[in-house]
């Protein structure tokens, strides 16, 4: 849109709305997109954060040792679920529900086991990577369904920011393959169009699964106008006309009433039976690793333990099926013979059904194997940087304006403070996040909670300090922080009861490991970024000094980004 | 990516600003009602063409996320904020109308 009313073309008009789309909820789509990289590591952070964990290492008895561990915790239970150790996760996570629990998940029961020995662990409380995967989709410290509403309508800005992106830049590939480093404005478009163009496809399926994922309550009224506002009626569709479960209509789908059901049946079941000796739980897993060699078991689901009723379901580690929300398959024995039977069929699925499971299930990474994570995890990585060379572009590309002014505006000002705060200081609050974990004390009442207080303490001091600094200087110190903060992380797990990375190495705890090296590898980048940050001169060139003579300090001291002399004659001439 | 640099007077920022206040709203609420009503119409429309009622849901409620990106780069790229308005009401109408013909036990 032009100041005068005067009509414009189509790229124009689209790059207007591409620059403000972007810059108004820019900050918490960094956020989001931040802490939702993170969150493909969602299980490995929470191991981290409980360092308790960190010496259960499995081996071929852990499956049997855990039911056993079952029986004597929880003899009486109408289910056990066992989540085994992977390479995501180093404990068995178990549950388990008592006769005339509540239904769904307030009558489930949790603990965890050392895989190694069986015994339960007491892990200090903490939200791990919960929190940040949590805060992704429906932020903190608000009723969860505003901020899913806040974040919804950020998504909405984020898909049409990719879509005008894409129509501004009419030589998206050219594009592409250009990078004109040390060219101040230049460079920071041919960074924003790279990281944009190269994972365009992640950008607009992430973003689209994302508002896919939160649909039935960003766009409920399809199901109010065909159900006539029966949202049961719906969910039990979707799961292919099973009986309604109450309840089951929540944002997540339909997923917990299923659950609810089978559960209830096994409560019912239960109460009829007498005490028997459980088969022993080896010889299915060797059935099932011939099955599943390449991913072996995930899950143990005891149906009516110690009864004759009693049924083990295995299910197979790492949901391969896209199309079917990553369910994975399947084998189904008999509790006391020990002999296999037939699981129930999964029904087929309709192709709108399957699009929607496919879109979610990429946006989770539900799928994924080691591989695909990490791509999907370095996708996010690029998109934030995407996110983060956007906004610094708002300012650099006002920086001749400002010169010209011989002052900084005001807006421009609060524009650099927050691209300090959200981007660097994301950095600095995520770091002390972890740091928190470890060094407040393990018994702290409420001490999850604390944690989170620290990271939004440290991240909003991280806003209060730009407005006290010069700008330029206010990126340096940040980063430095962040950079010293996520580089000794490593060796703080190691001095405050985790395992360190060569115990963790030598174990082939990946999880853990993987942490480690991930917060190394973000102290890498951060550093890179201080590096290149005291390298680049500050300030304007002597020609635009000329110009701009009565320029105070701070007009001509926030030229973080300005260029170089080259890279300002480039641009004077480009405007 | 042109941004005007000079100041102009007052009267015409001010004319600026109640422009592009009005291409947002309409981008936003005006694009939020297309996209509900093409959710609804398709919701209920798709099912004239065989798909089933749950497929027929699913799939518009999807689309209708497009719609809503279409609709809030139209309120921006067209000529005039008249054009802008006309150019979401209007549909927006018409799906809504189809909604409500087509809905269970509404119209009949």
């Amino acid at each position: 849109m032009r100041v005068d009313g005067k009509p414009e073309g189509l790229r124009q008009s689209m790059s207007w709305l591409h620059t403000w789309s972007g810059l108004l909820l820019g900050w918490l789509l960094y956020a989001v997109f931040f802490t939702g990289t993170l969150s493909f590591f969602r299980n490995e952070i929470t191991d981290w954060m409980r360092p308790e964990l960190h010496q259960s290492v499995p081996d071929a008895g852990t499956a049997q040792r855990g039911l056993d561990a079952m029986q004597a915790i929880a003899p009486k239970a109408t289910t056990w679920t066992l989540s085994l150790p992977n390479e995501r996760q180093t404990a068995i996570e178990a549950s388990w529900r008592e006769p005339g629990a509540a239904t769904g998940r307030a009558g489930t029961l949790r603990t965890t086991l050392d895989a190694g020995t069986g015994e339960q662990l007491q892990p200090r409380e903490t939200r791990g990577g919960s929190f940040l995967y949590r805060f992704h989709f429906e932020l903190y410290a608000m009723p969860r369904i505003w901020g899913r509403w806040i974040v919804g309508f950020a998504t909405m800005l984020m898909l049409v920011a990719i879509i005008s992106g894409v129509i501004t830049h009419k030589k998206i590939f050219s594009d592409f393959f250009t990078f004109r480093p040390r060219k101040g404005q230049r460079s920071w478009l041919d960074a924003h169009n790279a990281t944009a163009v190269l994972a365009l496809p992640f950008h607009l399926v992430i973003t689209f699964s994302g508002l896919v994922l939160l649909m039935n309550m960003l766009m409920p009224w399809g199901v109010q106008t065909a159900y006539n506002g029966d949202s049961n009626a719906y969910f039990s569709e979707l799961r292919g006309n099973r009986q309604a479960q109450p309840g089951a209509a929540n944002a997540n789908g339909p997923r917990e009433g299923g659950r609810a059901s089978r559960q209830a049946n096994a409560d019912a079941d239960a109460d009829a039976n007498t005490p028997v000796v459980m088969a022993a739980v080896g010889p299915m897993m060797d059935a099932a690793l011939q099955q599943w060699p390449a991913h072996g078991v995930g899950s143990i689901t005891v149906n009516a333990p110690g009864t004759a009723r009693a049924t083990v379901e295995l299910r197979e580690g790492g949901g391969s099926s896209l199309v079917n929300r990553g369910t994975a398959s399947t084998l189904l024995f008999d509790g006391v013979t020990g002999e296999p039977r037939q699981a129930p069929e999964a029904a087929a699925i309709s192709w709108p059904r399957a699009t929607s499971n496919v879109v979610s299930s990429l946006h989770l990474g539900r799928f994924a194997e080691p591989l695909v994570r990490w791509l999907l995890f370095l996708s996010g990585v690029v998109g934030t940087i995407m996110a983060a060379t956007g906004m610094v572009i708002w300012v650099v590309k006002r920086l001749p304006e400002r010169r010209k002014l011989g002052r900084t505006p005001y807006g421009h000002r609060l524009v650099e403070v927050l691209n300090v705060g959200a981007i660097a200081g994301l950095s600095v609050a995520t770091a002390s996040f972890f740091w928190f974990n470890r060094l407040l004390p393990a018994e702290l009442l409420g001490r999850s909670d604390w944690e989170i207080r620290g990271f939004f303490t440290v991240w909003a001091l991280c806003l209060l300090h730009p407005m006290l600094r010069p700008h330029r200087q206010a990126w340096r110190e940040q980063m430095l922080v962040a950079t010293v903060l996520f580089a000794l992380l490593p060796v703080l797990n190691g001095l405050s009861g985790g395992a360190s990375l060569l115990q963790t190495v030598a174990h082939g705890q990946w999880s853990i490991a993987g942490f480690d090296l991930m917060m190394l590898a973000l102290a890498a980048l951060h550093g890179w970024v201080l590096w290149w940050l005291a390298r680049s001169k500050p300030t304007a060139t002597p020609a635009a000094r000329k110009t701009a003579a009565p320029a105070k300090p701070a007009a001509s001291d926030a030229g973080l980004l300005a260029p170089h002399a080259a890279g300002a004659a480039v641009m004077e001439q480009q405007p | 990516m042109q941004t005007a640099v000079n100041h102009p007077p007052a009267a015409s920022l001010l004319g600026y600003r109640a422009r592009v206040a009005s291409r947002a709203v309409a981008a936003i609420g005006g694009g939020y009602a297309l996209a509900a009503a093409s959710a609804a119409a398709g919701a209920v429309g798709f099912q004239a063409f065989g798909m089933a009622r749950v497929d027929a849901t699913m799939t518009a409620t999807m689309l209708a996320f497009v719609v809503y990106a279409i609709a809030a780069m139209w309120a921006f790229g067209c000529a005039t904020a008249l054009r802008a308005w006309l150019g979401i009401a209007l549909p927006a109408g018409t799906l809504a109308l189809i909604a409500w013909v087509l809905a269970p036990g509404a119209a009949a």
